[in-house]
Formats: structure tokens, sequence, C-alpha cells
């Protein structure tokens, strides 16, 4: 058996597909879920794709959050089901509140994209457990609005219980406080990060690695185990 | 125009004398009397509008149509090709059952009067000629060319096109695989903002903008239709900017990347269901366009209630509404059976969606308003039969003299440093500066089938996952060779995206072209671009490479100095499989550099002679189609066949430049010797066409000698992969670090 990951394309989701592709290439079944649809259609676990749902109108990812699909995402990701948000679903988490802080446009004021070094600092996420601890991947970064913020108790509290989870190194490409590029919750089973570990999962594609794809394994093994 | 009484076309059969604004909306004099000799009296209002915006040279080309001709007459056989010039863009067979559309298109005087929305808007136009087709969107490409790199305006206009291409390409989820930045002081008041795009769909996909089938019925969908940017396309592009006329700042559109991504969405799947029967984009000219060409294509007439068009702003007149050029807007011709589902996907995807008109079993094109009829045209009169101009041209009385100033007899560097400072100033000179700073605006990765993307010499895409099928585009331009001599600087553009393509594996297939110009009002502009379309068409011919669409671009000029004549060419093609693709970066130490091809003394128009000399004269460099086919062979086996493991072309900057980037871009140094028969200057810095310095594994060296030895391509050992520093023997060593200081430290210190 293997386990059935969702996909949720809101207007102006881009990345939707090549999420599907992610999850296939690492051998899990990608389910299309669509924004205004509550249906989750009993799939095992919800990836939030990048893109500029809803224009990224308003504020990134704050009108996204209140679509049909996210009470029903809302209340599952509180009773335990796995949901990774990557960029725009990063955004979107935080302003569903299942992650604490928010997103603040780069530092330097423009678009960013680039491969990006970071350091995996949790592995025990249900999303993380195929990296092996510190251990430093390249994952492309490609936001305007990338800024990770938080008041100093949040941050605090995210680092003394280790819920950093992805460090930029060597760069802070937007300006995020304390280098942070991801996040888990308290429980591990949502996660959120900047860069985008659906483009690497392929040694062909894009800049080449395949540093993303244990996103991919570590969900679908803890699924087909559990 | 007064509104009251309504100008119908009763009111104007029955008013003869009214006077019009024709010279207002950029008529001629003659064209006005044209369009009443065809309608038999004087047009109303609103067919004034359609006729001046589709008569303007944007739309008609009446200026450059004699010429482009030749593109037709003097296309190669080519079985690749499936839909050719004259379709919203063209459409090439690259095998397995898909087909690819592409072309570039310019947007460069809305980029100059707004950068940020000019330029975003271009990105827009492009990639709905693209889903026009009937294809899904899979990358863009961006040429530009902007002033000098230190000119205060430079700061105002570069900044704000590359966030508008970024802007609008990133939130579409378009990867920017491709593209130039060029800087040269003749572009300060007229920047070239050149829009490309490709889009893949399988053969049976194909759509066309044709109404046919009397009853079905004309939908417009997508946003409002709102005051932006009427006239824009007949004022914009029929004069000149001149600051004693009031601001144009109101006829730039603005634009919405997230609703033209609902509108690709939705396009996309009303197509996968068959729905549609014809599609046209609205894009200059707006309704005046699609309702005209849809028509005249088509079998019927048209019948089209204006009345219906959904409005942002309800003050707008009819004209107005003909006329406006509001972004993200299309209009498709759907059977009456069909319709509903159609209106249903719109809906699903939050797109407004409107029947405004039917396909009519007549010939004519009937516009209403209020009751009125206020439009009754023959389409083809608007769309097809605009004014044609022979405009007189010249070869220009200065020409001689610029090519007796001959770049080749400026003083060269004496000694070993002097050479060594060259070096650093020319990788470090803006125009051969690492663009990083504006590309890594741009999305690269999305869709996720990114093989290569800028810097490398093509943008790659995968288009299947199963066999790795993919294309390839480049795009080049060189305005000082073709200033120096239009036929043959056309000829290197194509020469230079021909190689492009072919140094990263692929097999080139067809073109597309983007010819900005100035004035065709001026023999000497007539001229180039008379020489540069003929130069074009000729070596299109002998690559056999047809031209399948493209874009002029004419008035770029500031009072009587026109740009560089400055066609830029795109070049598609295919690889059967990604996993063979060539790179740039330098992959190992140890392996040997060969450089292929015949260097010779040519540094008119070269990088050197504007970097160190300021100077721009002689003739560019001797073109050779037949050796850059047979160097095109050569590298696509050799990629093939595992036979090298990076390549780079070598053009503006010459061997040097490209060593340096291979170079930083793999982090592995090189250690180079002068061959026999050169001198170390003429071996870095020469800009003979036809050449590419490739990466042999030692294990391939007598297999890819013995091959080029066959084919009969002269291929030299000029050194090797290694260390950390770019040595030439016996004359210089720069360390990588210096080097990449040097090359990418430039443009943030100009633009960040």
């Amino acid at each position: 058996m293997t386990a059935r990951i969702g996909v949720v394309t809101f207007p102006g989701s881009l990345d939707d597909r090549d999420t599907q592709r992610a999850i296939r290439v690492a051998g899990a079944e990608p389910v299309a879920l669509w924004h205004k649809d509550k249906d989750l259609k009993q799939v095992d676990a919800v990836v939030l794709c990048g893109g500029f749902s809803y224009g990224d109108y308003l504020r990134a990812g704050a009108i996204a959050r209140f679509s049909p699909v996210m009470d029903t995402v809302i209340d599952q990701a509180k009773a335990g089901l796995p949901v990774l948000g990557i960029c725009n679903g990063f955004q979107i988490l935080t302003e569903a509140h299942l992650l604490p802080g928010g997103m603040l446009g780069n530092d330097h004021l423009h678009f960013i994209c680039r491969d990006q070094k970071l350091r995996v600092e949790n592995t025990d996420t249900a999303w993380t457990t195929d990296y092996s601890a510190g251990q430093e991947i390249h994952i492309p970064l490609k936001n305007m609005d990338g800024r990770y913020v938080a008041d100093q108790r949040t941050l605090d509290e995210l680092e003394a219980e280790g819920r950093v989870a992805f460090r930029y190194l060597d760069v802070n490409p937007n300006g995020s406080l304390n280098d942070i590029a991801g996040i888990t919750n308290a429980a591990g089973n949502v996660v959120g990060l900047m860069p985008h570990p659906e483009h690497a999962v392929e040694p062909l594609i894009g800049t080449g690695r395949t540093d993303g794809l244990p996103f991919f394994t570590s969900i679908l093994k803890k699924l087909v185990n559990a | 125009m007064s509104r009251t009484p309504l100008d119908t076309v009763e009111h104007a059969a029955a008013t003869p004398d009214v006077e019009l604004p024709w010279a207002e909306l950029g008529l001629k004099k003659d064209e006005y009397e044209r369009v009443v000799e065809i309608l038999g009296r004087r047009p109303t209002g609103a067919e004034l509008a359609m006729y001046s915006v589709m008569w303007s040279e944007h739309c008609s080309y009446k200026s450059s149509k004699v010429h482009l001709r030749q593109f037709g007459e003097k296309a190669p056989e080519n079985d690749a090709l499936l839909v050719g010039i004259g379709e919203n863009a063209g459409v090439v067979d690259v095998g397995q059952g898909y087909a690819v559309t592409f072309k570039v298109e310019s947007h460069n005087h809305p980029s100059y009067v707004e950068p940020y929305q000019g330029a975003a808007t271009g990105v827009g136009g492009i990639v709905r000629d693209i889903i026009a087709m009937g294809a899904r969107p899979v990358a863009v490409v961006d040429p530009l060319r902007f002033g000098a790199a230190d000119h205060p305006d430079t700061k105002r206009v570069l900044p704000g096109v590359v966030a508008g291409i970024g802007g609008y390409g990133n939130c579409l989820g378009l990867p920017n695989i491709g593209g130039e930045v060029v800087f040269d002081a003749c572009y300060q008041g007229n920047p070239l903002v050149n829009a490309g795009a490709i889009g893949v769909m399988r053969h049976e996909d194909i759509h066309l903008a044709k109404a046919s089938g009397a009853g079905n019925k004309v939908i417009l969908y997508g946003a409002r239709t709102g005051g932006d940017g009427i006239g824009g396309a007949s004022i914009l592009a029929s004069e000149t900017f001149d600051d004693a006329k009031p601001s144009k700042r109101p006829a730039v559109q603005v634009g919405d990347p997230f609703q033209e991504k609902l509108l690709i969405e939705c396009t996309l799947e009303a197509f996968k269901e068959k729905l549609v029967v014809g599609i046209q984009d609205l894009g200059a000219a707006g309704l005046s366009c699609a309702t005209s060409e849809l028509a005249s294509n088509g079998s019927g007439g048209m019948r089209v209630t204006l009345d219906d068009v959904p409005l942002r702003d309800s003050t707008l007149s009819p004209e107005e509404i003909l006329m406006s050029e509001s972004q993200e807007r299309m209009c498709a011709v759907v059977e009456p059976d069909k319709v509903d589902r159609f209106l249903e996907i719109c809906d699903k995807w939050d797109v407004i969606a409107t029947v405004i008109g039917e396909v009519t079993d007549g010939d004519r094109l009937e516009i209403f308003w209020h009751g009125g009829k206020i439009v009754d045209v023959d389409p083809r009169t608007v769309a097809h039969e605009g004014p044609t101009y022979e405009r007189p041209y010249a070869r220009p009385s200065w020409q001689d003299e610029l090519q007796a100033d001959d770049a080749n007899k400026l003083p060269r560097p004496g000694t070993s440093d002097e050479l060594k400072d060259q070096v650093l100033k020319l990788v470090g000179s803006p125009n051969q500066a690492s663009k990083q700073w504006i590309t890594q605006q741009y999305d690269h990765f999305v869709q996720g089938n990114t093989v290569l993307a800028q810097p490398e010499d093509s943008g790659m895409i995968r288009i299947d996952e199963a066999s790795g099928l993919g294309v390839a585009i480049a795009t080049d331009g060189n305005g000082r060779y073709a200033k120096l001599d239009p036929y043959t600087g056309a000829q290197l553009a194509l020469a230079e995206a021909y190689r492009n393509v072919a140094t990263t594996g692929a097999k080139p297939l067809a073109v597309s072209d983007c010819l900005n110009f100035g004035s065709p009002e001026d023999p000497a502009v007539m001229w180039q671009f008379a020489e540069a379309v003929r130069g074009l068409a000729d070596g299109c011919q002998q690559l056999g490479t047809p031209v399948t669409g493209g874009n002029v671009s004419l008035y770029n000029q500031t009072g009587e100095a026109a740009i560089h004549p400055t066609p830029v060419v795109a070049v598609l093609g295919v690889i059967d499989d990604v996993a063979r693709r060539t790179p740039v970066a330098f992959q190992e130490d140890g392996q040997l550099l060969y450089l292929l091809g015949d260097t010779r003394e040519e540094f008119g128009g070269s990088a050197w002679s504007q970097v160190v000399h300021d100077h721009l004269g002689g003739l560019p460099p001797k073109v050779d189609l037949e050796r850059e086919r047979l160097l095109a062979e050569i590298l696509i086996s050799a990629s093939r066949d595992g036979m090298i493991d990076s390549a780079h072309d070598l053009s503006d900057g010459g061997l040097i430049q490209a060593v340096v980037e291979s170079a930083l871009l793999g982090e592995k140094g090189a250690r180079l010797v002068v061959p026999d028969g050169l001198d170390a200057f003429t071996f870095l810095f020469s800009e003979s066409a036809g050449r590419a310095i490739v990466a042999v594994p030692r294990s391939e060296e007598v297999r890819f000698n013995d091959m080029c030895g066959a084919r009969g391509l002269p291929a030299t050992r000029v050194g090797v992969v290694d260390g950390d520093t770019v040595e030439l023997q016996g004359e210089f060593a720069l360390p990588l670090a210096e080097l990449r200081e040097a090359h990418e430290g430039t443009i943030p210190a100009l633009l960040a």
C-alpha cells in the first residue's frame, strides 16, 4: 500500500503540479484538492504548495486561509493530520495560526530566486525523518515575502523547543529573524518552510540536486509504517 | 465627438460633412480617404476608432510588410512547421506528437513611459498569444536593452522593467529561462523590452483565431474593460516621443497577473473539453482587433452587442470600449450547445465571461450600441487590407566612413600586464558582467521542468517526463554589429542564437524575431531594416530554419537619433533526451579544452573595442552559415555521444569571456595556451563567428578529434580545466576570486 497525499490548488497556486510530481517521484499517490471543496478525499497528508494564492492580494496567504478547504485542513491538522506548507503554503499556515509568526516582504525589497543552503535542525517532524540531524542541504528558494518574523517570546519558545526546523546558511536571503527558513508546530505534524523542496527531487531538473526528496520519503515512510 | 445623437451608420450616411478627428487618431489624410472610399460614406466614430487603431504601424505592419514577405518567399522546406506566419504565434512539430509554439514581441515604448507596467503587460501579452494557439505556456525569455549602465535614467528604467517582468511572470508560474541584458547609450530614450514565450501542446490541440459557423457565440472573458491603454497601439507606436506633447502616461495599460493565471487555467480547461472553435487574445487594439481578426479569418460575419461588454468604468464610450487595451481578456467562439459548459468553467475559475455576439452567415462585422448600429464593415478591410507603404530607403551617407574606421587598427595591449588588465576590465564591463542580480529576480524553477536557465547558452525545458524530450530556446542580437552592417548583423544574431541552441545539445528548428528599429520615415533607417530582413531571410533559408512569426517595433528613436538597428532573433531547438544537455560550467579538473572553428583578427563592433576604446567602427565578423551548421552538428553529436562535458559558444567578448564564465560557474580554473598561428590578444578577444569552446574528458579525446577531423571542423587544443586561476601561459594568471569580484560586482554596484 502507499500513502495518498493531497495537494491543494487555490486560484493562483503555481507549484501544485510540481508538488504532485514530487509526491509521485517519492512513491506516494498525489491527490488534487480544490480550494472551494471542504472534502479532503480521505488523504493521509496535505501539502499547501507555493504560488500567489488570490494574487497575494491583501497579504500573502491571508485570503486563502479563509477558503472552504482550509476549514477542514485546520480542523484535521489540529487532530494530527500531517500538513506541509511550502512558501505560499507556509504563509497560509501562519495566517491560519497553525504555525506561529508571520512573513514580511524581503528586506532587500526584491523577488529572489536562488539555490539556498540550509541546515536541517529538527529531524523528528513528520516531514524530516529522512534527514540526519544538522544535515546541510541545498533547496531552491523563490519569494517576494519571505522574511520570517515573530515576537521575542515566540522566537525564544521556538528555539527552546527545537521547533526551528530549517535555518538559512551562508546567506540570509530575506532578513528572516534567527535565519529561520522553516518551523514546525509542537506536535511535529505541521511544518512550513519558504524554500521549495518539490523543486529538488530530480537530478536533471532545476539545480540538479535531489536534496528535497527526503521531505516526501519521510512522510511516505511514516504513513506506510503507521 | 458628441454623444448625442449616437453616431450610427445611418447617422453617418446622413451627415457626410461631419469632421472626424482622424489626424488625432494617427491616420494620414490619404488613409482616411481610403476608409471613406471603402465604406462609401464617412465612417462612424466607432468605425474610425477601429480603422485608426488597426491601421497603425503597430497593428498593420504597413511600413514593414513589403519586406517581411521575404520570410515567406524564402522559407526553407521544413516538415516541422505546423502553423506559419500570420497566426498569433507559429507552431513547430517537435516529435512524439508534441507541438511547440513560440514568439517574441516588443513592449518598448510603454516600458520607457512606465517601466514596471510596460514590461509586465509585455509578458502578459505574449503569454496570451501562446494560450490562444491552444498551448500551455511553459517558459518565458526576456531580451532587454537599456541606455548606458551608469546613466541616472537607467536606474529608473531597468529596476522597474526587471521588477515588472518578475512581478508578472513569477505570479503566472512561468519559469524565466533566458534572454539578454545589453547596455548602450543609443537606447537611452528607447529601451528595448522584448518578451518571448514558449508553449507546448499536442498536435490535435492547435487552435486558430477564426470565427466560423453561423450561430456560434462570441464570448468575451477575463477582466472587465476599462479606460486603460486607449489608443495605446496607435498613439504609442505611430510617433516618436516628443517633449512638447502632453504626457502619455495614461496610455499605458496596467496588468493583473493573478487574473491572467486564472485565464490560462480556465482557457486550457475549455480546450481540453474541446469547447472552443476559434480564439483570439485581446492585446493591442483590444476588441477592435479581436472581433475584426476573428471575423475576417472565419467563413462568415459577426454581430456584436457592445452593451454586453462588462465594464470597469460605466462612462466609457463605444469608441473607447472598442479601443481599450485593458489586459487579461480573451475572446472565444463557441458552439451554442457548449456555451453553458464554457461559462461553467469560467465560473469555476472566478473568471467573468459574457456572450457579446455571434457569428453570422453574412460577411459583415456589425457592432451595436444602445440599439443602434455603430459599425458595419467588411472585417477584412480592417484587419488585413490596411495600407501598405513602399517607404524609400537609401544606404546612409555615413555608412562608408563608419566601416572605414577599422577597429583592427586600434592600439592593442603591449605587455602581459596590459593584457591582464584588459581581461579584468572586459569581464567586469556592464555588458559582459554577470546579470545574476537581474535574473535572480525571476523564478527559474516553477513547473519543475527547467533543465537549463540563464546564464546557460540556451534555456531548456523538459516537455515529456517519460522520454526526456525537451526544447531549447536562445535569443540573441547585437546592435553594434548591425549598425556596421545590418545584413551581416542580422545573420550574426541568427548564427549566435542557432549556435547557442546547438551548444546545449539541441537541434535548431525554427526562428522567431523581434525587429527593433528607428523611424521608417527616415530612408537610412528603412535601409537598415530592409537589409536586416534580407539578411535574416537569406540566413534562415540557408540554415533551414523558417521564421514562424515575430514582431516589428519601429519609431525607436529620440528626435533625429535612432537606436542601433537591433534585430533580435530567437531560435527554438529540440533535444531527444534532456539528460544529454551540455552545460556551460566546467565539470572536472583535467578535462581538455578545445577551441572549435577559425579565429581571425575580427574586432569591428567587438566588446573589446567598446570597453577599451569606446569605439564602434569597421566591419562585423564574417558569417559562414555552412560552418555554423557543421559546428552545430558536431556539438549535437558530441553531446549525444557523451564526448563533451561542457561547452560554451564564443561571441561578444571572445574566448576569454567564455572561459571566465565557464570557470566561475563550475568553480574550476583553466590553463590556456596560445595556439600556433595566433597572438595572445587575438586568441583572447577576437569575436570571429562560428566558434565554441568545449571541455573533453581525456578518455574521449581521440574519438572527439577523429569526429572533428573527419567532418572537417578545425578543433584546436587550447588548454585544460585546472586549479583556481584562469591562466594564459607565459602571460598572466587571474585568481577565480578576483575574476568573480570583477564579473559579479558590477551590476549590483550600479543598480542595487
